[in-house]
Protein backbone atom coordinates (compact mmCIF):
# COMPACT_ATOMS: atom_id res chain seq x y z
CA UNK A 1 0.00 0.00 0.00
CA UNK A 2 0.98 3.31 -0.90
CA UNK A 3 0.33 6.03 1.93
CA UNK A 4 0.54 9.74 0.43
CA UNK A 5 1.31 12.22 3.35
CA UNK A 6 0.51 16.26 3.59
CA UNK A 7 3.65 17.89 4.39
CA UNK A 8 3.46 21.58 5.07
CA UNK A 9 5.96 24.58 5.87
CA UNK A 10 5.08 26.74 8.42
CA UNK A 11 6.11 29.54 10.98
CA UNK A 12 7.67 27.65 13.81
CA UNK A 13 5.61 27.26 16.77
CA UNK A 14 8.23 28.99 19.02
CA UNK A 15 8.23 31.99 17.62
CA UNK A 16 6.29 34.85 18.72
CA UNK A 17 3.81 36.23 16.12
CA UNK A 18 3.95 39.70 15.19
CA UNK A 19 1.13 41.43 13.12
CA UNK A 20 2.70 44.27 10.31
CA UNK A 21 1.84 47.56 11.23
CA UNK A 22 -0.34 48.21 8.01
CA UNK A 23 -2.25 44.82 8.78
CA UNK A 24 -0.92 44.05 5.59
CA UNK A 25 -0.29 40.18 6.82
CA UNK A 26 2.19 38.92 9.57
CA UNK A 27 6.05 39.36 9.26
CA UNK A 28 8.02 36.22 7.47
CA UNK A 29 11.43 37.86 7.18
CA UNK A 30 13.96 36.34 9.01
CA UNK A 31 11.52 34.11 10.95
CA UNK A 32 12.47 30.31 11.48
CA UNK A 33 9.82 28.09 8.86
CA UNK A 34 9.58 24.44 10.30
CA UNK A 35 7.26 21.70 8.85
CA UNK A 36 3.83 22.08 10.55
CA UNK A 37 4.07 19.65 13.89
CA UNK A 38 1.09 17.86 12.85
CA UNK A 39 2.89 16.69 9.25
CA UNK A 40 5.52 15.18 11.26
CA UNK A 41 3.26 13.38 12.58
CA UNK A 42 1.53 12.58 10.19
CA UNK A 43 4.40 11.48 8.34
CA UNK A 44 6.05 9.40 11.69
CA UNK A 45 2.76 7.18 11.41
CA UNK A 46 3.13 6.93 7.61
CA UNK A 47 7.05 5.58 8.51
CA UNK A 48 5.92 3.42 11.41
CA UNK A 49 3.37 1.68 8.59
CA UNK A 50 5.47 0.86 6.07
CA UNK A 51 8.12 -0.18 9.15
CA UNK A 52 5.34 -2.32 9.77
CA UNK A 53 4.71 -4.04 6.42
CA UNK A 54 1.68 -2.37 6.18
CA UNK A 55 2.35 0.07 3.55
CA UNK A 56 5.17 -0.10 0.64
CA UNK A 57 5.93 3.03 -0.27
CA UNK A 58 5.33 6.85 1.50
CA UNK A 59 5.11 9.97 -0.45
CA UNK A 60 5.20 13.33 0.92
CA UNK A 61 3.69 15.93 -0.94
CA UNK A 62 4.12 20.35 -0.49
CA UNK A 63 1.88 23.20 -2.33
CA UNK A 64 4.12 25.90 -2.08
CA UNK A 65 6.71 28.41 -3.85
CA UNK A 66 10.57 26.82 -5.51
CA UNK A 67 12.07 26.92 -2.15
CA UNK A 68 9.63 24.46 -0.72
CA UNK A 69 12.34 22.09 -1.89
CA UNK A 70 14.53 22.18 1.11
CA UNK A 71 11.56 21.38 3.40
CA UNK A 72 10.68 18.60 1.36
CA UNK A 73 14.32 17.12 1.66
CA UNK A 74 13.61 17.37 5.47
CA UNK A 75 11.12 14.86 4.95
CA UNK A 76 12.72 12.70 2.74
CA UNK A 77 15.52 12.56 5.59
CA UNK A 78 13.26 11.41 8.45
CA UNK A 79 12.06 8.42 5.91
CA UNK A 80 10.15 9.15 3.09
CA UNK A 81 10.87 7.68 -0.18
CA UNK A 82 10.23 10.16 -2.57
CA UNK A 83 8.16 13.90 -2.56
CA UNK A 84 5.95 15.47 -4.96
CA UNK A 85 6.53 19.41 -4.96
CA UNK A 86 3.26 21.05 -6.41
CA UNK A 87 4.67 24.26 -7.22
CA UNK A 88 2.61 27.74 -6.78
CA UNK A 89 3.69 31.25 -5.76
CA UNK A 90 0.05 31.84 -4.68
CA UNK A 91 -0.79 31.38 -0.84
CA UNK A 92 -3.26 28.24 -0.90
CA UNK A 93 -6.20 28.07 0.64
CA UNK A 94 -7.63 24.53 2.57
CA UNK A 95 -10.03 23.94 -0.62
CA UNK A 96 -7.67 24.12 -2.89
CA UNK A 97 -4.90 22.12 -1.06
CA UNK A 98 -7.59 19.42 -0.96
CA UNK A 99 -8.16 19.21 -5.00
CA UNK A 100 -4.79 19.24 -5.59
CA UNK A 101 -4.54 16.40 -3.02
CA UNK A 102 -7.62 14.82 -4.76
CA UNK A 103 -5.64 15.22 -8.59
CA UNK A 104 -2.48 13.41 -6.78
CA UNK A 105 -5.05 10.96 -5.15
CA UNK A 106 -6.08 10.16 -8.45
CA UNK A 107 -2.55 9.95 -10.01
CA UNK A 108 -0.99 7.87 -7.10
CA UNK A 109 -4.16 5.37 -6.27
CA UNK A 110 -2.85 5.54 -2.39
CA UNK A 111 -4.42 3.70 -0.03
CA UNK A 112 -4.31 5.96 2.94
CA UNK A 113 -3.77 9.54 3.15
CA UNK A 114 -2.40 11.19 6.38
CA UNK A 115 -2.67 14.53 6.61
CA UNK A 116 -1.98 16.80 9.93
CA UNK A 117 -5.16 17.45 11.42
CA UNK A 118 -4.41 21.21 11.24
CA UNK A 119 -1.47 23.92 9.99
CA UNK A 120 -0.39 26.02 13.35
CA UNK A 121 -0.25 28.96 10.52
CA UNK A 122 -3.83 29.57 9.60
CA UNK A 123 -5.13 27.10 12.52
CA UNK A 124 -8.41 25.91 9.69
CA UNK A 125 -8.75 22.58 10.76
CA UNK A 126 -10.22 21.64 6.86
CA UNK A 127 -8.10 20.20 4.66
CA UNK A 128 -8.41 16.78 5.07
CA UNK A 129 -12.26 16.66 5.28
CA UNK A 130 -12.38 18.80 2.39
CA UNK A 131 -10.31 16.10 0.60
CA UNK A 132 -12.40 13.04 2.24
CA UNK A 133 -15.37 14.96 0.59
CA UNK A 134 -13.80 15.23 -2.85
CA UNK A 135 -13.05 11.83 -3.19
CA UNK A 136 -16.08 10.49 -1.12
CA UNK A 137 -14.09 8.55 0.99
CA UNK A 138 -14.67 7.98 4.54
CA UNK A 139 -12.14 10.46 6.94
CA UNK A 140 -11.31 9.68 10.58
CA UNK A 141 -10.06 13.01 11.96
CA UNK A 142 -7.62 13.94 15.15
CA UNK A 143 -6.42 10.27 15.45
CA UNK A 144 -4.75 9.24 18.49
CA UNK A 145 -4.81 5.74 17.19
CA UNK A 146 -4.50 3.90 14.02
CA UNK A 147 -4.42 0.18 13.14
CA UNK A 148 -4.36 -0.77 10.08
CA UNK A 149 -6.30 -4.39 8.88
CA UNK A 150 -7.62 -6.13 5.37
CA UNK A 151 -9.03 -3.08 3.28
CA UNK A 152 -10.47 -1.09 6.68
CA UNK A 153 -8.34 0.91 9.38
CA UNK A 154 -9.57 0.95 13.30
CA UNK A 155 -8.95 4.66 14.32
CA UNK A 156 -9.30 6.31 17.90
CA UNK A 157 -9.79 9.92 17.86
CA UNK A 158 -9.54 12.45 20.20
CA UNK A 159 -13.28 13.88 20.75
CA UNK A 160 -14.32 16.69 23.00
CA UNK A 161 -16.43 13.54 24.88
CA UNK A 162 -13.70 11.24 25.02
CA UNK A 163 -11.93 9.36 22.50
CA UNK A 164 -13.99 7.90 19.56
CA UNK A 165 -13.19 4.62 17.60
CA UNK A 166 -14.64 4.79 14.10
CA UNK A 167 -14.01 1.88 11.49
CA UNK A 168 -13.42 3.11 8.07
CA UNK A 169 -13.04 1.11 4.56
CA UNK A 170 -9.95 2.18 2.63
CA UNK A 171 -8.89 4.14 0.86
CA UNK A 172 -9.74 7.20 3.56
CA UNK A 173 -8.21 10.05 4.73
CA UNK A 174 -6.24 9.92 8.25
CA UNK A 175 -5.68 13.26 10.41
CA UNK A 176 -3.51 13.76 12.96
CA UNK A 177 -3.79 14.39 16.71
CA UNK A 178 -1.11 15.57 19.14
CA UNK A 179 -0.74 11.88 20.42
CA UNK A 180 -0.52 9.55 18.06
CA UNK A 181 2.99 9.55 18.47
CA UNK A 182 6.34 11.59 18.56
CA UNK A 183 8.34 11.66 15.11
CA UNK A 184 11.74 10.50 15.42
CA UNK A 185 14.56 12.49 14.78
CA UNK A 186 16.20 13.40 12.10
CA UNK A 187 20.39 11.97 11.68
CA UNK A 188 23.16 13.27 9.83
CA UNK A 189 23.59 9.83 7.73
CA UNK A 190 19.91 10.59 6.53
CA UNK A 191 20.28 14.12 5.06
CA UNK A 192 23.30 13.01 2.97
CA UNK A 193 20.87 9.89 2.23
CA UNK A 194 17.73 12.07 1.04
CA UNK A 195 19.77 14.16 -1.50
CA UNK A 196 19.47 10.88 -4.05
CA UNK A 197 15.75 10.99 -3.36
CA UNK A 198 13.59 12.20 -6.32
CA UNK A 199 11.28 15.33 -6.07
CA UNK A 200 8.59 15.38 -8.62
CA UNK A 201 7.75 18.85 -9.56
CA UNK A 202 4.41 19.50 -11.07
CA UNK A 203 3.07 23.23 -11.73
CA UNK A 204 -0.24 23.69 -9.37
CA UNK A 205 -1.58 25.04 -13.15
CA UNK A 206 -0.66 21.81 -14.69
CA UNK A 207 -2.87 19.90 -12.99
CA UNK A 208 -6.41 21.54 -13.83
CA UNK A 209 -6.89 22.86 -10.19
CA UNK A 210 -8.77 26.70 -10.49
CA UNK A 211 -6.03 28.45 -8.24
CA UNK A 212 -6.60 31.82 -6.40
CA UNK A 213 -8.14 32.38 -2.87
CA UNK A 214 -11.87 31.67 -2.07
CA UNK A 215 -11.89 33.85 0.70
CA UNK A 216 -10.87 37.38 0.83
CA UNK A 217 -8.16 38.74 3.10
CA UNK A 218 -8.90 41.98 4.19
CA UNK A 219 -7.09 42.75 7.66
CA UNK A 220 -4.49 41.39 10.15
CA UNK A 221 -4.17 42.71 13.46
CA UNK A 222 -2.93 42.32 16.99
CA UNK A 223 -5.29 40.28 19.27
CA UNK A 224 -6.54 42.65 22.11
CA UNK A 225 -4.21 42.11 24.98
CA UNK A 226 -4.93 41.27 28.60
CA UNK A 227 -3.94 43.72 31.27
CA UNK A 228 -1.01 42.84 33.41
CA UNK A 229 -2.60 41.80 36.72
CA UNK A 230 -1.06 42.00 40.27
CA UNK A 231 0.67 39.34 42.42
CA UNK A 232 -0.93 39.09 45.51
CA UNK A 233 1.32 37.24 48.60
CA UNK A 234 -0.66 34.57 49.96
CA UNK A 235 -3.36 32.56 49.75
CA UNK A 236 -5.58 34.77 52.26
CA UNK A 237 -5.16 37.56 50.08
CA UNK A 238 -5.85 35.66 46.97
CA UNK A 239 -9.48 34.48 48.68
CA UNK A 240 -10.06 38.20 49.81
CA UNK A 241 -9.63 39.69 46.08
CA UNK A 242 -11.63 36.49 44.77
CA UNK A 243 -14.86 37.47 47.05
CA UNK A 244 -14.18 41.24 46.28
CA UNK A 245 -15.13 40.40 42.64
CA UNK A 246 -17.61 38.18 43.59
CA UNK A 247 -15.91 34.95 42.03
CA UNK A 248 -16.36 32.30 45.39
CA UNK B 1 -31.82 38.50 3.85
CA UNK B 2 -30.12 35.97 5.02
CA UNK B 3 -31.14 33.13 5.66
CA UNK B 4 -28.86 30.73 8.48
CA UNK B 5 -29.03 27.46 9.11
CA UNK B 6 -27.06 26.05 11.88
CA UNK B 7 -26.57 21.73 12.54
CA UNK B 8 -27.30 21.51 15.57
CA UNK B 9 -24.80 19.26 18.45
CA UNK B 10 -26.36 17.36 20.53
CA UNK B 11 -25.08 14.24 23.01
CA UNK B 12 -27.32 11.59 24.72
CA UNK B 13 -30.98 13.21 23.94
CA UNK B 14 -29.47 16.49 24.97
CA UNK B 15 -28.97 20.07 23.04
CA UNK B 16 -25.18 21.11 23.48
CA UNK B 17 -25.20 24.41 24.57
CA UNK B 18 -22.53 24.85 21.80
CA UNK B 19 -25.76 25.39 19.67
CA UNK B 20 -26.62 28.53 21.80
CA UNK B 21 -23.87 29.66 21.43
CA UNK B 22 -23.76 29.61 17.65
CA UNK B 23 -27.48 31.02 17.52
CA UNK B 24 -26.14 34.41 19.24
CA UNK B 25 -23.48 34.43 16.42
CA UNK B 26 -26.33 33.87 13.68
CA UNK B 27 -28.44 36.89 15.40
CA UNK B 28 -24.96 38.95 15.36
CA UNK B 29 -24.92 37.98 11.37
CA UNK B 30 -28.76 39.09 11.32
CA UNK B 31 -31.71 37.58 9.26
CA UNK B 32 -33.76 34.11 9.87
CA UNK B 33 -32.56 31.28 11.89
CA UNK B 34 -33.36 27.68 11.60
CA UNK B 35 -31.95 24.78 13.84
CA UNK B 36 -31.36 21.32 11.90
CA UNK B 37 -31.40 18.26 14.23
CA UNK B 38 -30.35 15.17 12.67
CA UNK B 39 -31.09 12.01 14.96
CA UNK B 40 -32.74 8.86 15.85
CA UNK B 41 -35.22 10.19 17.92
CA UNK B 42 -34.86 14.41 17.61
CA UNK B 43 -38.02 15.37 19.44
CA UNK B 44 -37.05 16.32 22.59
CA UNK B 45 -33.87 18.15 20.79
CA UNK B 46 -35.77 19.89 18.51
CA UNK B 47 -38.10 21.27 21.21
CA UNK B 48 -35.22 22.45 23.53
CA UNK B 49 -33.52 24.18 19.92
CA UNK B 50 -37.26 25.64 19.40
CA UNK B 51 -37.30 27.96 22.58
CA UNK B 52 -33.98 29.34 22.13
CA UNK B 53 -34.05 32.85 21.82
CA UNK B 54 -34.03 33.56 17.86
CA UNK B 55 -34.86 30.58 16.25
CA UNK B 56 -37.66 31.22 13.88
CA UNK B 57 -37.76 27.59 12.98
CA UNK B 58 -36.26 23.63 13.91
CA UNK B 59 -35.87 21.34 11.06
CA UNK B 60 -35.90 17.69 12.36
CA UNK B 61 -34.61 14.61 10.37
CA UNK B 62 -34.88 11.49 11.68
CA UNK B 63 -32.93 8.30 11.28
CA UNK B 64 -31.44 5.68 12.89
CA UNK B 65 -28.17 6.11 10.44
CA UNK B 66 -27.49 9.18 12.86
CA UNK B 67 -27.51 7.32 16.27
CA UNK B 68 -23.96 8.72 16.49
CA UNK B 69 -22.85 12.00 14.60
CA UNK B 70 -20.42 10.91 11.61
CA UNK B 71 -19.28 13.58 9.30
CA UNK B 72 -19.85 11.58 6.52
CA UNK B 73 -22.97 10.70 7.14
CA UNK B 74 -24.39 13.69 8.46
CA UNK B 75 -22.70 15.77 5.52
CA UNK B 76 -24.55 14.78 2.27
CA UNK B 77 -27.86 15.56 4.36
CA UNK B 78 -26.34 19.21 5.89
CA UNK B 79 -25.39 19.66 1.85
CA UNK B 80 -29.01 18.95 0.43
CA UNK B 81 -30.58 20.73 3.83
CA UNK B 82 -28.26 23.89 2.77
CA UNK B 83 -30.07 24.57 -0.51
CA UNK B 84 -31.87 28.38 -0.04
CA UNK B 85 -29.60 29.29 2.82
CA UNK B 86 -27.55 31.61 2.62
CA UNK B 87 -25.24 30.50 5.75
CA UNK B 88 -24.46 27.45 7.27
CA UNK B 89 -23.22 27.46 10.96
CA UNK B 90 -22.09 25.01 13.40
CA UNK B 91 -20.17 24.93 16.44
CA UNK B 92 -16.51 24.88 16.66
CA UNK B 93 -16.02 21.47 18.47
CA UNK B 94 -14.74 18.52 17.35
CA UNK B 95 -17.93 17.81 16.24
CA UNK B 96 -18.82 21.03 13.88
CA UNK B 97 -14.91 21.00 13.28
CA UNK B 98 -14.96 17.49 11.56
CA UNK B 99 -18.02 18.15 9.95
CA UNK B 100 -18.43 21.29 8.32
CA UNK B 101 -15.20 20.91 6.31
CA UNK B 102 -16.83 18.30 4.61
CA UNK B 103 -20.12 20.22 4.16
CA UNK B 104 -18.23 22.89 2.56
CA UNK B 105 -16.46 20.96 0.21
CA UNK B 106 -19.85 19.16 -0.92
CA UNK B 107 -21.36 22.46 -1.95
CA UNK B 108 -18.07 23.54 -3.49
CA UNK B 109 -17.00 26.64 -1.22
CA UNK B 110 -14.53 27.74 0.89
CA UNK B 111 -15.13 26.92 4.92
CA UNK B 112 -14.12 29.81 7.55
CA UNK B 113 -13.08 28.67 11.00
CA UNK B 114 -13.47 29.95 14.57
CA UNK B 115 -15.90 33.25 14.09
CA UNK B 116 -15.41 35.26 17.06
CA UNK B 117 -16.53 38.41 15.35
CA UNK B 118 -18.99 39.61 12.94
CA UNK B 119 -18.23 42.60 11.01
CA UNK B 120 -21.11 41.98 8.28
CA UNK B 121 -22.81 39.15 6.78
CA UNK B 122 -19.94 38.01 4.83
CA UNK B 123 -17.38 39.74 6.82
CA UNK B 124 -15.57 37.87 9.97
CA UNK B 125 -12.38 37.94 12.00
CA UNK B 126 -10.91 34.68 13.34
CA UNK B 127 -8.12 33.78 14.87
CA UNK B 128 -4.34 32.03 13.37
CA UNK B 129 -1.09 31.64 14.34
CA UNK B 130 -2.99 30.21 18.02
CA UNK B 131 -5.02 33.78 18.31
CA UNK B 132 -1.60 35.60 17.65
CA UNK B 133 -3.04 37.20 15.35
CA UNK B 134 -6.93 37.72 14.11
CA UNK B 135 -7.64 38.22 10.86
CA UNK B 136 -10.89 39.63 8.66
CA UNK B 137 -12.44 37.63 6.10
CA UNK B 138 -14.93 38.45 3.57
CA UNK B 139 -16.86 35.22 2.05
CA UNK B 140 -17.64 36.07 -1.94
CA UNK B 141 -21.22 36.82 -2.57
CA UNK B 142 -22.26 34.48 -4.81
CA UNK B 143 -20.89 31.52 -2.31
CA UNK B 144 -22.97 29.94 0.41
CA UNK B 145 -21.11 31.13 4.06
CA UNK B 146 -20.17 27.76 5.29
CA UNK B 147 -18.34 28.69 8.97
CA UNK B 148 -17.88 26.99 12.34
CA UNK B 149 -18.43 29.28 15.20
CA UNK B 150 -15.21 29.93 18.12
CA UNK B 151 -17.96 28.88 21.03
CA UNK B 152 -15.61 30.88 23.68
CA UNK B 153 -16.27 34.28 21.76
CA UNK B 154 -20.07 34.08 21.68
CA UNK B 155 -22.72 33.64 24.92
CA UNK B 156 -25.47 31.33 24.94
CA UNK B 157 -28.59 32.50 23.46
CA UNK B 158 -30.96 32.45 25.99
CA UNK B 159 -34.09 30.00 26.02
CA UNK B 160 -37.58 32.39 25.84
CA UNK B 161 -41.25 30.80 26.53
CA UNK B 162 -41.95 31.02 22.91
CA UNK B 163 -41.24 27.89 20.75
CA UNK B 164 -40.63 28.35 17.29
CA UNK B 165 -42.36 25.76 14.96
CA UNK B 166 -40.46 22.16 14.64
CA UNK B 167 -40.60 20.44 11.14
CA UNK B 168 -39.97 17.21 10.72
CA UNK B 169 -38.42 16.32 7.18
CA UNK B 170 -36.83 13.63 5.60
CA UNK B 171 -34.02 14.07 3.26
CA UNK B 172 -33.07 12.29 0.06
CA UNK B 173 -29.40 11.78 -0.07
CA UNK B 174 -27.05 8.91 -0.68
CA UNK B 175 -25.46 7.89 2.65
CA UNK B 176 -22.30 5.92 2.89
CA UNK B 177 -21.12 2.62 4.48
CA UNK B 178 -17.76 3.38 4.61
CA UNK B 179 -18.00 4.76 8.06
CA UNK B 180 -18.67 2.67 10.99
CA UNK B 181 -18.93 3.80 15.02
CA UNK B 182 -17.47 1.54 17.01
CA UNK B 183 -17.09 3.12 20.13
CA UNK B 184 -17.06 6.34 22.79
CA UNK B 185 -15.20 5.64 25.70
CA UNK B 186 -16.16 8.44 27.74
CA UNK B 187 -14.65 9.33 31.58
CA UNK B 188 -18.12 9.79 33.86
CA UNK B 189 -17.89 12.54 35.67
CA UNK B 190 -20.10 14.04 37.60
CA UNK B 191 -18.40 17.83 37.37
CA UNK B 192 -19.63 20.59 35.41
CA UNK B 193 -18.86 20.26 31.63
CA UNK B 194 -14.89 22.21 30.89
CA UNK B 195 -16.54 24.01 27.58
CA UNK B 196 -19.26 25.41 29.62
CA UNK B 197 -18.22 25.83 32.88
CA UNK B 198 -18.38 28.84 34.81
CA UNK B 199 -15.22 27.69 36.76
CA UNK B 200 -12.32 26.04 35.33
CA UNK B 201 -8.78 24.69 37.28
CA UNK B 202 -6.51 23.14 35.37
CA UNK B 203 -3.24 21.85 36.18
CA UNK B 204 -0.25 21.48 34.56
CA UNK B 205 3.36 19.56 34.06
CA UNK B 206 4.39 20.43 37.30
CA UNK B 207 1.56 18.66 39.38
CA UNK B 208 4.22 15.70 38.43
CA UNK B 209 1.49 12.45 38.24
CA UNK B 210 -2.21 11.56 38.15
CA UNK B 211 -2.28 10.85 41.59
CA UNK B 212 -0.90 14.56 42.63
CA UNK B 213 -4.01 16.35 40.40
CA UNK B 214 -6.22 14.77 43.36
CA UNK B 215 -5.96 18.23 44.72
CA UNK B 216 -7.03 19.51 41.72
CA UNK B 217 -9.82 17.69 41.49
CA UNK B 218 -10.60 18.58 45.22
CA UNK B 219 -10.15 22.79 44.48
CA UNK B 220 -12.54 22.27 41.64
CA UNK B 221 -15.08 20.30 44.10
CA UNK B 222 -14.76 23.20 46.68
CA UNK B 223 -15.59 25.59 43.79
CA UNK B 224 -17.94 23.85 41.67
CA UNK B 225 -15.25 23.83 38.62
CA UNK B 226 -14.59 21.79 36.07
CA UNK B 227 -11.17 20.59 35.55
CA UNK B 228 -8.93 21.35 32.59
CA UNK B 229 -5.25 20.41 31.98
CA UNK B 230 -2.49 21.92 30.40
CA UNK B 231 -1.00 19.78 26.47
CA UNK B 232 2.06 19.10 28.45
CA UNK B 233 -0.01 17.55 31.62
CA UNK B 234 -2.11 15.17 29.04
CA UNK B 235 0.93 14.13 26.88
CA UNK B 236 2.60 13.11 30.14
CA UNK B 237 -0.64 11.07 30.90
CA UNK B 238 -2.02 12.84 34.30
CA UNK B 239 -5.45 13.36 32.55
CA UNK B 240 -7.46 11.92 29.37
CA UNK B 241 -6.96 14.12 26.36
CA UNK B 242 -10.21 15.84 26.48
CA UNK B 243 -9.35 18.31 29.34
CA UNK B 244 -6.33 19.64 26.95
CA UNK B 245 -7.27 23.36 26.89
CA UNK B 246 -5.43 25.42 24.35
CA UNK B 247 -4.47 26.03 20.89
CA UNK B 248 -5.37 22.13 19.99
CA UNK B 249 -7.65 21.53 22.34
CA UNK B 250 -10.79 23.06 24.25
CA UNK B 251 -10.98 26.26 24.14
CA UNK B 252 -12.78 28.22 27.01
CA UNK B 253 -14.25 31.50 28.51
CA UNK B 254 -15.44 30.51 32.12
CA UNK B 255 -15.59 33.83 34.42
CA UNK B 256 -13.13 32.08 36.70
CA UNK B 257 -10.32 30.15 35.90
CA UNK B 258 -7.44 28.85 38.05
CA UNK B 259 -4.03 27.86 36.19
CA UNK B 260 -2.37 25.71 38.98
CA UNK B 261 1.54 24.68 38.04
CA UNK B 262 1.16 25.83 34.22
CA UNK B 263 3.71 27.97 32.69
CA UNK B 264 1.77 29.53 29.87
CA UNK B 265 2.94 28.48 26.52
CA UNK B 266 0.80 30.58 23.77
CA UNK B 267 -0.68 27.64 22.85
CA UNK B 268 -2.33 27.14 26.37
CA UNK B 269 -2.64 30.80 26.61
CA UNK B 270 -4.89 31.07 23.20
CA UNK B 271 -7.35 28.54 25.15
CA UNK B 272 -7.91 30.68 27.99
CA UNK B 273 -7.91 34.71 26.44
CA UNK B 274 -11.46 35.08 27.08
CA UNK B 275 -11.89 33.80 30.67
CA UNK B 276 -13.18 36.68 33.41
CA UNK B 277 -10.46 36.16 35.78
CA UNK B 278 -7.57 34.54 35.51
CA UNK B 279 -5.87 32.87 38.60
CA UNK B 280 -2.04 31.48 38.66
CA UNK B 281 -0.25 29.54 40.77
CA UNK B 282 3.27 28.78 39.94
CA UNK B 283 6.25 28.49 41.72
CA UNK B 284 8.32 30.52 38.87
CA UNK B 285 7.81 34.18 39.23
CA UNK B 286 8.89 34.52 35.54
CA UNK B 287 5.98 32.11 33.62
CA UNK B 288 4.31 33.43 30.85
CA UNK B 289 1.26 32.50 32.65
CA UNK B 290 1.83 35.57 34.82
CA UNK B 291 1.85 38.00 31.76
CA UNK B 292 -2.55 37.05 31.61
CA UNK B 293 -3.09 36.68 35.12
CA UNK B 294 -5.40 38.74 37.18
CA UNK B 295 -3.96 37.26 40.10
CA UNK B 296 -0.84 35.55 40.50
CA UNK B 297 0.69 34.05 43.73
CA UNK B 298 4.18 32.34 43.30
CA UNK B 299 4.97 29.12 45.45
CA UNK B 300 4.39 25.99 46.09
CA UNK B 301 1.61 24.49 44.49
CA UNK B 302 0.97 21.76 46.62
CA UNK B 303 1.01 23.79 49.85
CA UNK B 304 -1.12 26.28 48.25
CA UNK B 305 -3.54 24.77 46.51
CA UNK B 306 -4.64 22.31 49.68
CA UNK B 307 -4.64 25.86 51.51
CA UNK B 308 -6.49 27.76 48.72
CA UNK B 309 -9.18 24.41 49.13
CA UNK B 310 -8.90 25.07 52.81
CA UNK B 311 -9.65 28.99 52.90
CA UNK B 312 -12.58 28.42 50.34
CA UNK B 313 -14.37 25.83 53.24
Amino acid sequence: MKILVGYKRVVDYNVRIQVKPDGSGVVSDGVKLSPNPFDEIALEEALRLREKGVASEVVVVGIGPTDLQAHLRNGLAMGANRAIHVATSDAVQPLTAARVLLKLVQKEQPGLVILGKQAIDDDCNQTGQMLAALWDRPQATFASKVEIGEDKARVTREVDAGLETLEVDLPAVITTDLRLNEPRFIKLPDIMKAKSKPIEILELASLGVEPGDHLKTLHYAPPPGRSKGVMVKDVAELVAALKSKGLV
Amino acid sequence: MNTILIVAEHHAGQLNPATARCVSCARKIGGEITVAVLADAPAAIAAQAATLDGVGRVVAVADTAHTQALAAMYAPQIAVLARGFTHVLAPSTTFGKDLLPRVAALLGVAQVSDLMQVEGPRRFVRPIYAGNALVTVEVPQEQTVVATVRTASWPEAAAGAQAAPVETRSVDAALPKHTRFVTLQSAKSERPDLQSAGRVVSGGRALGSSENFRIIYQLADKLGAAVGASRAAVDAGYVPSDMQVGQTGKIIAPALYVAVGISGAIQHLTGIKDAGTIVAINKDAEAPIFEVADYGLVGDLFKLVPELTQALG
